[in-house]
């Protein structure tokens, strides 16, 4: 068995893996049955455009293929013994007494070890080739990715309910439309506004989840060009089932045109209109924005849209070098970001957030996705805007922790 | 001037008119059918003045069979509420085609998927595995009840009181609509402000206390009481399991009410721990949820896997092949269960070897669930098996177990799960092995053990049509969510734009009425017997020639089980008796020691299920009044002394008399 198994999967052989025609034989075998009977079904998942899609698909195929090695015989056994040694055959054997055989035992211990021995390999192998957080190392089963294949850049947010894609090097936007060319890299930085939703073209590659306040990567190419659907994959509230997009594989000359024509709509996305966008709406249609705050989706991802708010990145930092010390108290209250209901617990405290704080990124205006440590921690203290009441210069009206809170003034 | 608004919210809290769902026509309708019937039932009970009757015998029991069938009714009656759920989305995604928006809206609709889940793990699997446990367990090892028969009443009300919170939430406000694990940010107050996700909370954690302490119960149960003789491999399998099964519920359980302790803490006083600000972590919640959601699994299934070791051994008419490997393969169930959580959240972003390893551990429990599987099969193999209801429950069982098996450890390939995480592969796969084995599991244990409870058999031509309409069902409503799943559907959606999937939600519509019919005979079923019970009966406590020590008592068992505690020799014990020529003894019955009945359990759980339904509703005052009350009564039942009693040596000689004639006119006849 183990023999045929080494034949049939070269484990360790990942292009072979990749190419082997023995996989793609097995491929067409397994899915015979499925393509004759379920003809005119998009079964997309089995048959993708995009290449990492393709072989996640085959993995799956490889699986089921390796599994039914023993799931078919036990099936088989099953129908044969529950017939042969039904009550009504006197002539079967009876051993009423027999139940134990060492031989039997280590046959179906190991039995199915072998096969999990074998995918637990090809587990290893491909979870770790497929890692969505990986670049990729080739665009298809026969083009290794080359100097020249520049990734194209997409910040993807899950919002209430709809999508919104960040172009960041051509500076334009859209709503729950994507786009890419065919056969170019595509890095996917995702993020999510308020709850956790799952980013999911299944013609393109495998999900990951978008949760707010974090930053999850997708790497994937499309390689055939068409239309197809994205959608959220985790349920995130009453307009999920609307929250999908169409995910356009254009050529790059189609490509270009696309994105000349988000360039001409005059929209354009700043902090204030995204703070508009991102109130819970369903069915949204779609939407171009010819051009982009170039630091939005660093602010959405750090949850510090709304101006002024302290950006986690910040706070992080600061907390990096063993934080403020009792000053720094009134920069790190209560920080509220979920905010539709704008609400507290019953018992717990009023929503506040910190009402003013200036970094030295956003005084540069610095793109970076990386936040620099802020090494001079004067402007966190509020530096050249306006103090909130409960300043520590003032310090008889600070309190700990849960102290004066007063309503932000932004 | 005085303000009647502020009286109203300290009387009732947050609890308006308004709460009251009047606008949904659905709702209203259920609740004039759900109070009609109930008013029938009360007016009945009331009639054939059975509240006394009820009160005494069955509420304040003691006794773990009839606490036991007590956990199977609300089992069954909870499957019709889940049910119902069930095949009301499966109409809804059938029709929300083209620009239809079904009949349900989202408020609704997602109401309907999260109670669906949480009723039919919480309050249909769980009572239906721990009704039988509780049943077969202490019969099986020669005990007279369990070890904290107290404990045991007060922990089968807690779970009705839970049970009794998710359904108030049908009629007054509102449930969760957030899945069945209430993800947070979604289950914060932020993005739930409402009453559901609260309902949620207490109801499951006034069903955990329940669950946990049955837990204790039987663990203590199977290690202190087992009749002499009866070493460790000696035990019955379905008895290893359920051990197994309580460890994992004292381990995993107490997780489950910390990670919603803590989920209340944000909602209710402002902490932090899973919002988005200030620290705090939903990754947590869904790493905490998960390491007991995943043992809660096995929690499920192991019982089942008993339940069918024990029916393929009776009706082969042999020893359990391996017993030996199914013990040490039941063991490494329960430890590696708690090494596998993170395969539900591949897709959150844990890097490739954090995968790979989880990845590879959930493929390592299916070693020795395939190794359970070969048990079975080799136990069938030369023996003479007679096709009663619980052995074909059992081959149905083996058929689809092994599709659901496959499709799990296929889940359980990272890449592969991130094309198939959250669609509808996920829900036919999930789906498969619950119904195929926890469900199946249930059935097969139910048709076994109904003659023991009850002295009569079900009948079985109603058994097989529930049967065969339930396995078929079964396939016809589950094998077209796998088709979708490929087709990159996804799950918890309410309506669909794309117009060649219609089909396939209609041909899993058509297997859902199969399963209603499968219900619907089930129920026939029950009803037939009763009416038919003469002639289904069975008088030698013994009806399938079966092996373990429960048959050896009547059928339905006395009070105390056992008129003298079995000495056993073997792991099949009764069939070991009957081959010595095992002969009852007739005579030397001593005075027998017994629990008393008490309602402190019923009192105690009412008074959680009011704390609960205050904190759900702001109502403080009774939230505080309830938890003194709480107090009080827990502290008072420790001043009752009148906690046992003696069954006099006249009673059990006249007991176990009459068992002796009827075993002889059985005998004759």
């Amino acid at each position: 068995m183990s023999s045929l198994l080494h034949r049939s999967y070269p484990l360790f052989h990942i292009r072979k893996f990749q190419q082997g025609s023995t996989v793609r034989v097995l491929k067409i075998l397994a899915l015979l049955p499925l393509a004759a009977a379920l003809s005119g079904c998009d079964f997309v998942v089995l048959a993708p455009a995009g290449d990492v899609a393709v072989q996640q698909r085959d993995l799956v195929v490889v699986s089921t293929v390796l599994m039914l090695l023993i799931v078919l015989p036990v099936m088989a056994l099953t129908a044969l013994f529950a017939w042969r040694y039904r009550e009504s055959n006197t002539s079967a054997r009876y051993e009423p007494e027999w139940d134990h055989s060492t031989q039997l035992e280590l046959v179906i211990w190991s039995a199915p070890l072998l096969i999990i021995v074998c995918l637990g390999a090809l587990t290893w192998m491909a979870t770790h080739l497929l890692d969505p957080y990986r670049a990729l190392g080739r665009i298809d089963a026969d083009h290794p990715i080359e100097a020249q294949d520049k990734p194209l850049n997409v910040e993807v947010v899950a919002l209430d309910w709809k999508w919104l894609f960040i172009y960041p090097e051509y500076n334009v936007a859209t709503v729950n439309e994507l786009a890419a060319p065919v056969d170019r890299p595509i890095r996917f930085r995702i993020t999510a506004s308020s709850v956790m939703n799952s980013f999911y073209i299944p013609a393109l590659a495998g999900q990951i989840y978008a949760m707010p306040g974090m930053e999850t990567k997708l790497h994937a190419v499309t390689n055939k060009p068409g239309v197809n659907k994205g959608f959220s994959a985790n349920y995130s509230g009453a307009g999920f089932s609307g929250m999908h997009f169409a995910f356009h594989s254009l050529s790059a000359a189609d490509f270009d045109k696309w994105i000349a024509g988000a360039k001409a709509s005059g929209d354009m996305l700043g902090r204030n209109d995204y703070l508009v966008l991102e109130r819970p709406s369903a069915n949204e249609p779609v939407r171009r924005y010819g051009s982009v705050d170039r630091d939005l989706f660093k602010a959405i991802v750090n949850m510090c849209v709304e101006p002024g708010k302290m950006c986690t990145s910040e706070m992080m930092a600061i907390d990096a070098k063993g934080g403020l010390g009792r000053e720094g108290l009134n920069n790190t209250l209560p920080l509220t970001y979920d905010k539709y209901a704008r609400r507290g617990a019953v018992f717990g405290p009023e929503p506040t957030y910190v009402a003013g704080i200036c970094s030295v990124d956003e005084l540069k205006g610095q793109s970076e996705p990386e936040s620099t440590v802020p090494f001079d921690t004067t402007p966190l203290r509020g530096a050249g805007l306006k103090r909130p009441p409960f300043s520590p210069a003032n310090p008889s009206s600070t309190s700990l922790l849960l102290g004066s809170r007063p309503k932000s003034d932004s | 001037m005085f303000d009647t608004s502020l009286l109203a919210k300290a009387i009732f809290g947050r609890l308006t008119l308004d709460s009251l769902p009047l606008h949904e026509p659905i709702v209203v309708g259920t609740f004039i059918v759900v109070a009609l019937g109930g008013i029938t039932l009360l007016g009945a009970v009331t009639y054939f003045r059975l509240w006394g009757y009820l009160w005494r015998e069955w509420f304040t029991t003691v006794d773990h069979k009839r606490i036991g069938i007590m956990y199977m009714i609300l089992g069954i009656v909870m499957l019709l509420r889940g049910f119902a759920d069930a095949i009301m989305m499966r109409l809804q995604q059938a029709i929300a085609f083209g620009g239809s928006e079904g009949y349900l809206n989202a408020h609704h609709y997602d109401q309907i998927f999260t109670a669906h889940g949480v009723i039919m793990i919480f309050f249909v699997a769980m009572p239906l595995v721990t009704g039988l446990m509780n049943y077969v367990v202490p019969l099986q090892i020669g005990a007279r009840d369990v070890s904290f028969p107290f404990l045991n009443n007060f922990s089968f009300w807690m779970t009705v009181g839970g049970a009794v919170l998710v359904m108030i939430s049908l009629f007054v406000g509102e449930f969760a609509r957030t899945g069945w694990l209430a993800y947070p940010p979604l289950s914060n107050i932020g993005y739930s402000p409402d009453v559901g996700v609260d309902y949620y909370i207490w109801g499951l954690q006034v069903a955990g206390v329940g669950t946990t302490l049955s837990g204790i119960n039987l663990i203590c149960t199977i290690v202190k009481l087992r009749a002499p003789g009866m070493t460790m491999m000696r035990m019955p399998v379905f008895t290893w399991t359920s051990l197994c099964t309580n460890v994992l519920i004292v381990a995993s359980f107490p997780v489950l009410t910390a990670v919603l302790a803590l989920l209340s803490l944000d909602r209710y006083i402002g902490t932090n721990f899973f919002t988005n600000d200030f620290g705090g972590s939903p990754m947590m919640y869904v790493n905490l949820i998960w390491i007991w959601g995943h043992p809660e699994v096995y929690i499920l299934v192991l019982p089942a896997f008993g339940i069918f070791s024990e029916v393929t051994s009776t009706f082969s008419g042999k020893r359990l092949f391996g017993y030996t490997s199914m013990v040490y393969a039941t063991v490494v169930i329960t430890i590696l269960s708690y090494l596998v959580w993170l395969h539900h959240f591949f897709t959150m972003g844990s890097g490739a070897s954090v995968n790979s390893f989880f990845g590879i551990t959930t493929m390592i429990i299916s070693i020795p669930t395939g190794a359970k599987m070969f048990n079975w099969l080799f136990t069938m193999y030369r023996g003479r098996i007679r096709f009663e209801l619980p052995m074909m429950w059992t081959v149905a069982f083996m058929f689809t177990f092994v599709i659901g098996g496959m499709t799990g450890v296929l889940l359980a390939v990272p890449p592969a799960d991130f094309v198939l995480h959250n669609s509808l592969f996920l829900i036919a796969h999930f789906h498969n092995v619950i119904i195929g084995g926890v469900v199946f599991g249930a059935f097969a244990g139910i048709t076994y053990w109904f003659p023991k409870a009850f002295g009569f058999r079900l009948d079985p031509f109603w058994g097989k049509l529930s049967f065969w309409f339930w396995v078929v069902g079964f396939y016809f409503a589950f094998m077209p969510l796998y088709v979708l799943g490929l087709m990159g559907v996804t799950r918890r959606l309410r309506v669909f734009d794309d117009p060649s999937l219609q089909i396939w939600f209609i041909i899993a519509g058509i297997g859902a009425f199969l399963i209603f019919l499968g219900i619907l005979s089930m129920l026939v079923q029950i009803a037939v017997s009763i009416l038919k019970r003469e002639a289904l009966k069975d008088v030698t406590g013994d009806p399938w020639n079966a092996r373990t020590l429960e048959w050896a008592t009547s059928s339905p068992p006395p009070a105390y089980n056992f008129a003298f505690t079995p000495v056993v020799h073997d792991n099949d014990a009764w069939w070991d008796m009957k081959r010595r020529g095992y002969r009852r003894p007739l005579t030397g019955f001593k005075p027998i020691h017994m629990p008393s009945n008490t309602g402190t359990g019923v009192i105690l759980a009412a008074l959680a299920t009011a704390m609960g339904f205050g904190l759900i509703w702001y109502i403080w005052w009774l939230a505080a009044v309830s938890f003194i009350g709480l107090l009080t009564v827990a502290i008072g039942h420790t001043f009752n002394y009148h906690r046992d009693y003696h069954i006099p040596a006249d009673e059990v000689v006249r007991v176990e008399d009459a068992r002796t004639h009827l075993l002889a006119a059985g005998a004759k006849s």
